[in-house]
């Protein structure tokens, strides 16, 4: 029998005690006068925070305020991301009381002495450039959306979002589209797009990148960090295997789930995909592969927000359209789920994002809901040793921080060493940008530090970048959990 | 399939922390959730046990009409605070005085032999982390704010700072810190009347840090004793201990120069802010002293606290290795009954997917007003999470005095529980037998002017614990048990 708490049934914030919106809430001010008439019944008509409520079909150039005065038409595709009005932040920032337990979460703050912390960037900027005159300022590109702030904030200051909309704001008004920086970040964040060519050719893209000098130069021309090695691409994608596979080898209408593998398991790590096909497909799960683009991660970490919507509609369309055929959505990588479930619906206003966001999970989260996972892996037996483990930010505000060292606790021949809080510094494209290696390499230094004293010589993680810089700093092997899941339960039986 | 454990505990504070240990120490399956990170970042790393008994209207020890705070329109009437009395206390031993609190009350309800057993859990898992277990006596400790605060346990870098030693101490404060202005805190503490002379010194942290550096950043910094350069002097290079002593020695013999009576002593111990080092913090200590020729101590503050991030990672492990799970990030939204009555799983909030968590027995520990674990508007006092009643006054002008510092209401507020800490409903009885009630959002107790937060939280959290895994454990259903039955007897 279900008994909610009668008093608490018209309460809409999932957060205990954290006020809703106050009734003297005041349009964004930098707005231009049409947009703010556009926006002027939000009050009355109780809309909620949004991007505007219009589809991406809807924008035009007379609602794009603020013409940029130095647009490059072919760099720049102005859609609605603020038309309507600002995200209605203001309840966010009135929960702040200035407690700073965000700052000293914060692995940029730690290290970055130039960096004035979440508190400013999120509740305080707010604030601040609800003046006219005030511009976002420009250390905002230097917050890396670990979004470690929103887990540790004790007052539900939604600190990420704010993140989010102040850098959007800061690359759509402020920063110049023909700048060095600006094509640089288009270019990372749009990851997706170079690396489905890329894989047209794997074994060239490898090779290319592998030129003597080819670093060097993306590092001159575009300030792309010549340290780091470019992943290598797989020569074999997972959607051709999938294909090749001839698709899911269980059909079952009433177990369904639309795997969203992203862009590093699909064109980078196959074997992670196919680990969480085969790991799923054991527990009786008909796999859907829908079609899919970026889940907007590395486009919301730079501020590319129509790039990030553009990805956005795409994916609400296909994965709303299997959530209809009884389909939970699982992502393998814990920023798509995070950006699936938390920053979608709090950016964007689309049809059927809301559904999205309730129906996404992390693939090994999912199965320790509804499977007795625990129990398989400890009847289970590999032969594998200690793997450390790093538990990625984009985990932990997901509740998912300690989920692989729970899972194998019990499993035979794997031993799972937690690595410690820290961050790994890299976040996405944070650590490939050559002004942000350095700072990227010192927050990462706790991690190495740990890794190098934890027993095994194999890393573990759910997140692809997280692996990127777990191998670069320390040259072990990395490993989702999947895949350690898939030796035990599939390989084994 | 639901996620499944004997006992799921709702709170990450100290006392869902001591609860979910106590109740994996009694063999129970334990899952501890928090919605966020824990709170003990907030807290100052003090263990307050009960440093004061203040005079309350419950109590009535302070007679009809004798406290104007009583009357909760009294302060519209003219001044009060004059009037108010003195809470009596600092108390020299916090068990002896729990008869002194008022019915309802969390120590009234537990006993003192429930603090006894929340700090001896407590040194256990703390270790040298910690000091003051020798005894039963409340130590005195200075406070960032100036005061002397009783307490029953503390941490082992605050020791040299005990007020009860007469040795002379130079407190040091961080221009770019607000934490504290050390030169009006040695006027405080000599206003307070300690024994021991006292000045305070504000110097510039070494190094080129960025003015609002945040203390984290700061207490890295001597952690990994970072060599500090680029400020273009002869400082470049210096390791931060190092170029920290050098700031802070020319002013030991400071103590006695700005009137306190005293003429010239050098400072035998000197205070900081609570930021002397994270995982390295002895070794901070040790450098300091050995390079001062001073004892050196930190004081406790607000938050963001590294004590308090000191203790809440000593805690975490240990849960860890008790083999509790651990999920922080998502908020308990909900929960539903069984046909008995009895909680049959919560719901947590999985960003937008509301999962089922089943379990024997439940604690509930998510904080009281403060932490939003009571949550209130202008219709009423509620406990958002299990729905819990929480008794208090329908006129909201009722839950107030215009007092500040007075006998406030509100901060009495909370669920009202059984001697087996079960929550209690409207009409006095168990409203879910299967559910414990740990820390501050237990009603009854006014913390801050008591100085026994964590207090409660200890004692609380492992009666809550060990009920709860009693009911899990032992197969009964929460009513039978021996707590219960001499509740019953009386009432």
């Amino acid at each position: 029998m279900t008994d909610d708490i009668s008093e608490n049934d018209d309460r809409e914030s999932p957060a205990p005690g954290v006020p809703r919106l106050g009734s003297d809430e005041q349009p964004a001010v930098y707005l231009d006068a049409e947009a703010d008439a556009a926006s002027g019944d939000r009050n009355g008509d109780g809309a909620p925070a949004t991007d505007g409520g219009t589809s991406a079909e809807g924008s035009s150039a007379a609602s794009a305020p603020n013409p940029d005065p130095d647009p490059d038409p072919d760099a720049y595709d102005p859609v609605d991301v603020f038309e309507g009005g600002d995200l209605d932040l203001r309840e966010g920032a009135d929960s702040c009381y200035k407690c700073t337990t965000c700052d000293t979460s914060c692995p940029v703050a730690e290290v970055d002495d130039e960096f004035p912390g979440p508190k400013f960037q999120g509740p305080e900027q707010w604030r601040l450039k609800r003046k006219e005159d005030a511009e976002i300022d420009d250390s905002i590109t230097s917050c890396s959306n670990c979004m470690r702030c929103d887990s540790a904030c004790p007052s539900s200051v939604p600190l990420s979002q704010m993140h989010n909309e102040a850098r959007g704001e800061f690359v759509e008004r402020q920063m110049s589209k023909l700048s060095r920086e600006y094509v640089r970040n288009r270019i990372l964040s749009n990851y997706r797009f170079f690396a489905s060519i890329a894989s047209k050719a794997p074994r060239l893209a490898n090779a290319a990148t592998k030129i003597p000098g080819a670093m060097w130069l993306a590092e001159k021309t575009l300030g792309v960090t010549s340290e780091r090695e470019f992943p290598e691409f797989a020569e074999q994608t997972f959607r051709e295997w999938w294909r090749e596979r001839g698709g899911a080898a269980v059909e079952n209408p009433d177990k369904r789930v639309a795997y969203f593998h992203g862009c590093y398991s699909n064109y980078n790590t196959p074997e992670v995909g196919k680990a969480m096909v085969r790991v799923f497909e054991h527990y009786g799960y008909e796999v859907m592969v829908p079609p899919q683009k970026c889940s907007g991660t590395p486009m919301f970490a730079n501020g590319m927000l129509s790039d990030a919507r553009r990805a956005a509609e795409t994916n609400v369309e296909h994965l709303v359209e299997a959530i209809g055929e009884g389909a939970d959505v699982i992502a393998s990588c814990t920023s798509c789920s995070l950006s699936l479930r938390q920053e979608y619906p709090e950016l964007f206003d689309i049809h059927g994002i809301e559904d999205l966001s309730e129906n996404t999970f992390e693939a090994l989260e999912y199965l320790r809901i509804y499977e007795d996972v625990e129990a398989d892996v400890a009847d289970a037996e590999v032969d594998d040793g200690a793997f450390a483990y790093h538990a990625p930010c984009h985990a932990r505000n997901q509740g998912l921080d300690r989920q692989a060292l729970e899972t194998f606790r019990e499993l035979d021949g794997a031993a799972i060493e937690d690595v410690g809080d820290s961050c790994s510094g890299i976040s996405g494209t944070y650590g490939w940008k050559a002004e942000k290696y350095d700072v990227s390499m010192e927050i990462g230094a706790d991690m190495f530090e740990h890794m190098e004293d934890a027993e095994g010589e194999t890393g573990m993680t759910e997140c692809p970048t997280c692996a990127m810089q777990m191998e670069h700093g320390t040259g072990y092997e990395v490993e989702h959990p999947l895949q350690l899941l898939e030796r035990a339960l599939v390989e084994g039986s | 399939m639901t996620v499944e454990s004997d006992v799921l505990v709702v709170g990450g504070g100290l006392a869902g922390a001591t609860a979910a240990l106590s109740a994996a120490r009694e063999g129970a399956s334990v899952r501890l959730v928090s919605h966020k990170d824990s709170t003990l970042r907030q807290a100052s790393g003090l263990i307050d046990a009960l440093g004061y008994v203040p005079p309350s209207r419950a109590a009535g020890d302070a007679g009809p009409g004798s406290d104007p705070t009583l009357d909760p329109t009294a302060g519209r009437t003219g001044a009060l605070a004059e009037r108010r009395p003195d809470p009596e206390g600092p108390l020299p031993n916090p068990f002896e005085r729990v008869d002194a609190l008022p019915d309802g009350h969390p120590y009234r309800l537990v006993g003192a032999d429930a603090i006894r057993a929340g700090l001896a859990l407590f040194d256990e898992v703390v270790g040298d982390l910690y000091r003051g277990g020798h005894t039963e006596r409340n130590a005195l400790l200075p406070t960032a704010g100036g005061t002397v605060k009783p307490t029953a346990r503390y941490p082992a870098s605050m020791a040299a700072g005990l007020a009860s030693d007469d040795a002379p101490a130079l407190i040091v404060g961080f221009e770019s810190l607000p934490e504290y202005d050390a030169r009006q805190l040695a006027a405080r503490l000599r206003a307070a009347g300690v024994p021991f002379p006292v000045a305070g010194v504000e110097v510039a942290f070494p190094g080129e840090f960025r003015d609002d550096a945040r203390v984290t950043r700061l207490a890295g910094a001597l952690d990994r004793n970072e060599a500090l350069g680029g400020d273009g002097t002869s400082r470049t290079g210096t390791p931060a201990r190092e170029a920290l002593a050098d700031a802070v020695e020319p002013h030991l013999d400071a103590v006695g120069a700005d009137g306190d009576g005293s003429d010239g002593k050098t400072a035998a111990r000197v205070g900081f802010p609570a930021m002397l080092g994270d995982e390295r913090a002895a070794a901070v200590r040790a450098d300091l002293a050995d390079r001062l020729g001073a004892e050196v101590f930190e004081l406790p503050g607000g938050p963001p606290s590294i004590p308090g991030l000191r203790l809440e990672d000593r805690l975490f492990d240990a849960l860890d290795e008790a083999g509790v799970r651990i999920e922080t990030g998502n908020p308990v939204v909900g929960r539903e009954l069984d046909e008995e009555g009895r909680i049959a799983h919560v719901l947590v909030d999985r960003k937008g997917r509301e999962i089922p968590y089943a379990a024997d027995a439940f604690v509930l520990a998510t904080g009281g007003a403060v932490g939003k674990g009571i949550d209130s508007d202008r219709e009423g006092v509620r406990e958002p999470v299990l729905g819990c009643h929480v008794p208090h006054p329908e006129d909201r002008y009722e839950w107030f005095v215009d007092d500040a510092f007075g006998d406030q209401p509100y901060a009495r507020f909370g669920v009202a529980a059984d001697e087996a800490l079960r929550p209690l409903g409207a009409d006095g009885t168990v409203q879910y037998p299967n559910v414990r009630v740990a820390g501050a959002t237990l009603g009854g107790a006014d913390v801050a002017r008591e100085k026994s937060a964590s207090g409660v939280s200890l004692a609380t959290g492992v009666v809550a614990g060990r009920g709860a895994a009693a009911v899990a454990l032992d197969g009964t259903n929460g009513t039978d048990d021996a707590a219960g039955d001499t509740t019953e007897e009386h009432e």
